[in-house]
Order: structure tokens, then sequence, then C-alpha cells
């Protein structure tokens, strides 16, 4: 027999007896303090992000005013590094500063969720020093349960929830931000 | 006592520290654009002082073939007191912010309830929800591998990379291939592995394994990495500043990540319904490792999965609240087939899973999703670094794991709780965790697996632990004892845990006689 087949095997012969029967899955209230919107912007602080209120040019000109290379995944901006599906993730190792749309975002935690098909090259929301997302309010849900029943988990091979930008404190506990990939994640309702 | 207890809340409404002596007013750390302190992630909820240098306690000596000695190697980390110390603030600090996130959250108790039906339904039909996982996952385009053991899955990784022609793997942290050893067996077959994770870097380089499984250098000092790092990256041994090795690591490890000809990364959720995987970083080293290289593995234990992609509702909401009092992680990634241009395998391995799930008292060790949160929450892990368990897991969850790898050489480290059932009380799958480690030890004596000096305590104990009556007057006696007795009898040499530790002030009276005495209870009355 092969390596699966004795695995599944060894399995079926050792599984606990019992039903142990698989829960429904309730929805639990959600407490926004009366405004979703302003408790997605809440977490999204929380946890390192930032939120610009304002339109791409002018979030560009105000926070970026040097960037040299910029790689845009949205009509709303164009950028000066192509990125296509093609793209081989080391030409983008130089990108200052990548702009994309989210298709999700999550009040609970202040996430944004990102897939392939926005990124158009997924590498460039980890290669880029910087990252822009693009977000419509009307797309913000209350908590993870609630994200995790929208179709985008049946329909993208790539889907990432990006909570703030790349962090770690693993040095006496002590937090950076830009630790491999992205230095700031800069959220701007649209 | 009880204004004692007040004061471990300070003004701001946090827990007070541990050791005051850790205290300061800023640790430079990440703020908010208004210029607020921010704590996600692993950060500490307080700013604290880096303490001098010290002479970093290294693990439990190996000895072929000889039990470990947790005892020994706890000892000399106890005698590193600025190790220590700073260890024990971390992860009690990590276990207070845990409280904070639950207390957030008023359906906690249903989402560890349900968390718990969910792995033991999936466990308990396993063999269904894998070939699921394997079909949809074939269908998606992902190659699927199946291992039974550490070294079959070496084998199957290296053909992988063999096929490819790869000389550099890249990957992120994961629990699954220090199981297998896997970067020592692609040393030996020339194959350069570089871990992307810092903590798991810092590991790596200082030739150690991790010693927890979400922080791993979380027993290291900030000078202790400043030295690694001069010797093996050729920065300045004078700097420790926590800013200049971190980006130290980022901008040495950039081209290496840039010029890899693969990538891996473990999983944390296995999706039967979809043949999704995901997996939750801080640092989004695993999405570069796995979207930067043309080839992307992922390892992932066969008791990783679950049944529906909704069920991720349920665990994502657990697992970085449990881990480390933040609300979720930076990045939770779901894969489910290769992107344009790559290609993508999945390696499930068994390494014992199956068998354990034969063991009645054990099988629900496997509903484990390693969040650490036993760890953090353990006085003798925290006061003894991780690395002290000469072993893969340590903690409360190494106790019951590690004896399911090798009886004989993990048989002491059930004997290191208190059983005090903390671990227990913050699992997020309700695994009775600490029941356990009191199996594991009837069941280490049963077969004569552990020393005759365990063996007398354990008879005792078994006795004591199966007569509640027995038990309570047995409790009311120690702590009487405790009282009246020199220090001499009570840290004999049947129970070294007590030796270089004060005995606590014992209490008035027991839970059951303060019970007794203001609610009139009876046995069984309930």
């Amino acid at each position: 027999m092969n390596a699966r087949d004795t695995i599944l095997q060894r399995i079926r012969e050792n599984q606990p007896a019992g039903a142990y029967p698989l829960p429904d899955l309730p929805s639990f209230p959600f407490d926004d303090g009366g405004d979703l919107v302003a408790c997605f912007l809440r977490n999204l602080v929380a946890m390192g992000g930032h939120y610009y209120d304002g339109t791409i040019n002018a979030a560009m000109a105000e926070l970026f005013p040097d960037a040299a290379v910029i790689a845009s995944t949205v009509p709303d901006f164009s950028g000066n590094r192509a990125i296509t599906s093609g793209t081989e993730a080391g030409q983008l190792a130089d990108v200052d500063v990548g702009i994309t749309r989210a298709s999700v975002g999550v009040a609970e935690t202040g996430s944004v969720l990102l897939v392939d098909e926005n990124l158009i090259s997924n590498a460039v929301a980890y290669l880029a020093q910087h990252l822009i997302v693009l977000l419509d309010r009307a797309s913000i849900v209350t908590t993870l349960q609630d994200a995790y029943r929208r179709p985008e988990f049946h329909q993208y091979r790539y889907a990432s929830f990006h909570t703030g930008p790349s962090a770690t404190a693993d040095i006496e506990g002590v937090l950076i931000h830009g630790a491999q990939g992205v230095r700031s994640l800069t959220v701007l309702l649209t | 006592m009880k204004e004692s207890h007040e004061q471990r809340r300070a003004k701001d409404g946090l827990p007070a520290l541990l050791h005051e002596a850790l205290g300061t007013p800023d640790d430079g750390g990440a703020k908010s654009g208004s210029g607020e302190r921010l704590t996600h992630g692993e950060a500490t909820s307080r700013p604290l002082q880096p303490p001098p240098p010290e002479r970093q306690p290294r693990g439990a000596k190996v000895h072929h073939r000889r039990p470990v000695d947790h005892n020994e190697a706890a000892q000399r980390f106890i005698d590193a007191p600025r190790h220590e110390k700073m260890h024990d603030e971390r992860l009690w600090d990590l276990r207070q912010k845990r409280d904070r996130q639950m207390h957030g959250i008023p359906e906690w108790e249903t989402l560890r309830e349900l968390a718990s039906s969910i792995k033991q339904h999936t466990l308990a039909h396993l063999g269904d929800h894998l070939e699921r996982f394997e079909a949809q996952a074939s269908a998606n385009g992902i190659h699927v591998h199946w291992a039974q053991d550490g070294a079959e899955h070496n084998r199957i990784v290296h053909g992988i990379l063999s096929d490819h022609g790869a000389r550099r793997l890249i990957k992120s942290k994961s629990m699954l291939t220090e199981e297998t050893g896997f970067r020592h067996y692609m040393q030996g077959v020339g194959i350069e592995v570089i871990e992307t994770d810092l903590g798991e870097r810092i590991q790596q380089l200082d030739d150690e394994a991790p010693s927890h499984i979400v922080v791993p250098a979380v027993h290291k000092l900030r000078s202790d990495v400043a030295e690694v790092f001069a010797r093996t990256l050729g920065t300045d041994p004078n700097n420790d500043d926590v800013h200049y090795l971190a980006e130290q690591q980022r901008e040495k490890t950039r081209p290496l990540i840039l010029g890899a000809d693969a990538g891996m990364t473990g999983a944390n959720f296995a999706v039967a319904e979809t043949g999704t995987f995901v997996v939750c970083t801080n640092e989004g080293n695993a999405d570069l490792s796995a979207n930067v290289p043309p080839l992307h593995i992922a390892s992932i234990g066969i008791e990783k999965l679950i049944p529906r992609i909704a069920d991720l509702g349920v665990f994502i909401r657990l697992l970085s609240r449990s881990a480390l009092g933040s609300p979720i992680t930076q990045y939770t990634s779901h894969f489910r087939g290769p992107r344009h241009g790559g290609e993508m395998h999945v390696v499930l391995v068994d390494n014992g899973r199956s068998a354990r799930l034969g063991e009645v008292d054990f099988w629900e060790s496997l509903k484990c999703i390693r969040c650490g949160a036993c760890m953090n929450t353990c006085p003798v892990y925290r006061r003894s670094g991780g690395l002290s368990y000469g072993a893969t897991y340590s903690g409360p969850i190494g106790l019951i794991l590690d004896p399911t790898f090798d009886r004989r050489r993990y048989s002491s480290l059930p004997f290191a709780s208190t059983l005090n059932g903390s671990c227990t009380n913050v699992c997020p799958v309700k695994i009775d965790i600490h029941k356990q480690i009191f199996a594991w030890r009837k069941a280490l004596a049963e077969t004569h697996d552990i020393g005759l000096g365990k063996q007398a305590l354990m008879k005792a104990a078994g006795a004591v632990l199966s007569h509640p009556k027995l038990y309570r007057a047995a409790i009311a006696t120690a702590d009487g004892a405790l009282k009246v007795l020199p220090d001499f009898a009570v840290t004999n040499r049947l129970n070294t845990w007590t030796q270089g530790r004060d005995m606590p002030e014992p209490p008035r009276e027991t839970f059951h006689q303060w019970y007794e005495r203001t609610h009139g209870g009876e046995e069984g009355a309930q």
C-alpha cells in the first residue's frame, strides 16, 4: 500500500467512535458603536494601519511626494511600473508604493481583503515599501464570520486579509512596522 | 492580601508589571499617526526596559537515549535572572492581553465550544475530510503528496526541489518542519534553507530550536540577538538597538528572498470544502515565501483540517487573540491554487497523528491550533524557558505531545507542571490539557518509563486524587504543613520543582473550607 492508503486506513481504524455532529454556525450581534465605518477605521489604526481622508492623487502628493517607483493595479491612479499577470516578482523589488483595491473590509479587526485578480501580481502587496488600499465603504462587513460568508473565498486562488502593515515584536516585544513586507498600509475609502 | 491584589492593576487599567524594575516610559516601539503607543502583534502592552547583557542560558543537554533532564536546564534558566524575568514578564503580558481581548467578545465561550466541536467532528471523520481536501485541492491544480513520517516528508520535499533544480529555499515558520528535522536534512543534501520570520531566523542563525511556537526567540534579550547577528550577519556588535537589528535582518534577507528558487510554508488550517489552506503571520514572510519564487510547497499536518470555509470565522477570531492578545494576525492568507505561471505542492504529514487518534485519553490533543496560550499562562514554562524541555513542543501542550513521539526520552516532561489547570482554561479549542498531563504521568508509570522516586509520588498522588474527600483533607494538611514546617522538610529531594523557589504563602483556609463556612456546601450537591 502507498503512504496515502496506509495513512487513511490507519485513520479510519483509529477515528473515535461517536456522532460528533458538525455544529451550525450562529451569527452573533456586533456592537459597532453606531457607526460601522468609524468602527472599521478605529480598529485599522489600532493594528498600525493609516486612514487617508481624500483622493488618491492627494494622498500620493501628501504622503509619498518622493516616491520614484509606483505600481498601481487600479484605474484610479497611473503608476510608472507596469504590472501584468506575467510580471515576475523580481521586477517589483524596487517598488516604493503599491496601490490596489480591496474587495471587503472587516470592522471587527480593521482588515481589508486583497484577492489575486485585483493584485494582478500577488508579490506587489509584500515587496512594495508602502501600500495604499482603496476600499468601497459599502463593502465593509461587521465580523470575520460575516466576511467568511462572502463568495471571494470560493472564487479566487489567493485571498489575503491585510490588517495594518507588516510587523514584528520578536525582539523584547518592541513593535516595529516593516518587518519583511510593507512598512505602511494606508486605506482610502471610496 | 486583598490590598496587594488590587495593586496588581495600575491606574491606566492595564495590569501592573510582574517585575517592576522592567518598567520604562518608552521603548521606541511603533506609534499611531496621532502618537499613541500601539500594542498589536506580540508587542508588550507596556514599554519594558532592556535588561543589561547577561550570558544566555542554553537549553536542555541532549544525551543519546537518555531522558531529557528538564529540571537541570530549568535551573540554569532561573540562574540567569535577567533572562528569566524578561521572559516571565513578556509571556504573562501576552496572557493579560489575551484576557482583554476575550472580555471584548461576549460570545467568547460559545466560540470556544464551537471550535472544540468542529475539531472533534473533523477528527472523528478525518478520513473523509482528508479525501475531500485532496480532491478539491487537486481539482484546483495543487499537487498533493502524503507522508507517513518526518523522513518521508523530507524525502518528498527534496524530490520536488530536485525536479526543479532548486538550490535555495525560503521558508516561513512551521512547527511541523521542526518535528521532521527538515533544516538538518536539507543541509545534508546541499540545499540552502533560509528562515524568513525574524524570530525563527535568529534561532536558525544561532543553531537553536524555537523556544516558543509563536514567538521563537522570546527567551533571548536584545544583547543576545546583537551577538548572534554580529557573528553571523556581520552587524555592529556594539549596536543592540532593536530597530537596527530588525532592519539589518530585513536588508540582509531580501536579496535571498528575491534569489530563491522555491518557497515553503506551513499551514494553520486546511479547508476540506474548497481545498484551501490558510497561513497566518505578522511579518508577511509567508506571503513572500509563497508569492515570490515560482514554486510553493506547503507542509501540513493531517490534524489541520476543518470542514468549511465558514468555520474559519470561528478559528481566526480565536487564534491571534489567544496567542498574542491581538485581534488578528497582520496577514491571514488563503491559498486555493497556484498563481498564474506558478506551481503549488501540498505535503500531508501523519508523523504519529493517526496513532494518537486511537488513544482514548489523548486524541483530543489533536484539536490543538498551536496558539501557545497554554505556554504563556504556565508558571513552569514562564520561568524555565522553552528550550529547557529539550523537545519540539514545550510548555503544557508539549508535555502531552512530546511523549507521543518518544515515551522514554520525554518521560520526565509530564512532571513539569503544577496541574493548576490554567492551560485548560485558556485553550481556545478546550483541550483538557492538565488532565492529559496527569493521564500521561499514570501511563508512563504503568509502563515503568519514569524513575522510582516519581513512581512513589505517583502512587500517593493517585490514591489521593481519586478520592475527593481524601484530596481535600490532604490539601488542608499540606497548607497547614507549610505554615509550620521548615523549608528543608518541604523542599525535599523527591520534589525537585521546589528547589530554588520560595513556597507560596499558604491561604488561611482552602476554597472548600471557605465554601463550607459561607455556603454550607454539601458533598455532591451542585
